[in-house]
């Protein structure tokens, strides 16, 4: 787990999206449990506040729910949810920072076609 | 009131102004970050907070308690000071043992565990341990005596990169499992960001700041383009400083991060280091 403290992104956004990726990966399954906000900020180094932020996005979502004295769990179809998400992001974080890129470079159109064809064909 | 309360506090020695009419509260259960440059005053607050220096003006109150000659609020307060007040000659062990019989809530178990962690050699006498160890059995003391607030006044001096992570996660898990106020004074701001919820930053004997982390991150960024598309961008902002590389400029400049930035320039948030660098230096630009 590594948190980039010189991203623009905040430290608990960080948070929240590494439990998804961990989430979206299966290592997290459904119904079992993520590390606690101890073992979250000791790993990581940060505030306790900090981790406890970043798991309240999750909860907010409806991706993890708390179990009363246990701890924090993977709510069931957090899988599907997130996918879901991602795919409507996708756009806004890769295709349109795509075509801004390619816009300094005076790429065209064309250009772009043919190098996503060649990603393909690798 | 509850928490640590500092009112009013003056303090100087002969014609330097130490303190200058400083208020400020440290609440319950909160990491706070003591940021000041060489001098700034953060050493002699600390001290006058935990009654070994006098103020010239000024009270502080524990849980609205006068601090001052109040033995029942003092030892709610512990302090690791910079500089090492154990006797010379006195073992680790024995200074753990002697602490204990001041602070009775002093975890003795805790402390042996940890001190196995840092490899603190309990057998040697404090005289013989090097700068590093001097530090890690000052730690080591601070983090077992189990009080509401504990002042850590440079914790990490002359600890290796190893050492100083071990001490912030022992840090952060002590707190998560029994919280309790922390208050770490340290030049190593880039490394304490993380672990810090509240800044105080003080400069020349004043509070300059006293905010959320999160507060003082959010005040300021850094802007970079053209040297004419930044003047004309920073034209009505408050800008701190800025650098020049060829036509391509850097302004830092404080104030709420923008939304709309024109394309050919390239904002980036400002991490608290460069902040309090920004913050405490003598202002380069006039404004």
């Amino acid at each position: 787990m590594n948190i980039d403290f010189e991203s623009d992104k905040p430290i608990f956004v960080q948070i929240a999206e590494w439990l998804e990726d961990a989430i979206l990966s299966n290592a997290f399954e459904e119904e079992s449990q993520i590390p606690s906000i101890t073992e979250i900020s000791v790993i990581c180094k940060i505030n306790p506040a900090t981790a406890l932020k970043g798991i309240n996005m999750l909860v907010d979502k409806e991706v993890v729910y708390k179990k009363r004295g246990l701890g924090m769990f993977v709510k069931e179809g957090a899988v599907k949810k997130l996918m879901k998400e991602r795919k409507n992001r996708f756009y806004e974080s890769y295709i349109e920072a795509l075509l801004e890129e390619a816009r300094k470079l005076n790429l065209n159109k064309e250009d772009i076609l043919e190098m996503i064809e060649r990603g393909y064909s690798k | 009131m509850s928490g640590i309360e500092v009112r009013n506090l003056s303090k100087s020695y002969g014609s330097t102004q130490a303190l200058n009419q400083v208020s400020i509260n440290f609440v319950e259960n909160r990491i706070y970050g003591l940021l000041g440059r060489n001098g700034a005053g953060k050493t002699t607050l600390l001290n006058i907070i935990t009654n070994r220096l006098f103020a010239d003006s000024g009270e502080v109150t524990l849980d609205g308690k006068v601090i001052q000659e109040n033995d029942i609020a003092l030892s709610k307060i512990y302090m690791m000071s910079e500089k090492c007040l154990f006797p010379e000659k006195m073992r680790v062990r024995d200074v753990f043992k002697w602490t204990a019989a001041f602070y009775p809530q002093f975890d003795m178990e805790y402390a042996f565990a940890i001190a196995s962690k840092f490899e603190l050699d309990l057998k040697k006498k404090r005289d013989s341990l090097s700068t590093g160890y001097g530090s890690i059995l000052k730690l080591v003391t601070a983090m077992s005596v189990n009080v509401p607030y504990v002042f850590f006044d440079e914790p990490v001096l002359g600890l290796d990169a190893n050492y100083r992570d071990l001490f912030y996660r022992l840090l952060i898990e002590k707190y998560s499992e029994k919280p309790f106020t922390a208050i770490v004074s340290t030049h190593l701001i880039d490394e304490v960001s993380s672990v810090i919820e509240h800044v105080v930053m003080i400069d020349k004997g004043r509070i300059i700041k006293d905010e959320p982390l999160e507060s003082i991150l959010s005040q300021g960024y850094t802007i970079t383009g053209p040297a004419s598309a930044v003047d004309l961008f920073i034209s009505d902002k408050d800008v701190m400083s800025y650098d020049m590389l060829g036509g391509l400029k850097t302004a830092y400049v404080s104030g709420k991060v923008p939304q709309d930035v024109p394309q050919n320039l390239e904002i980036t948030k400002m991490d608290l280091q460069k902040m309090f660098i920004k913050m405490t230096n003598e202002k380069e630009v006039s404004k």
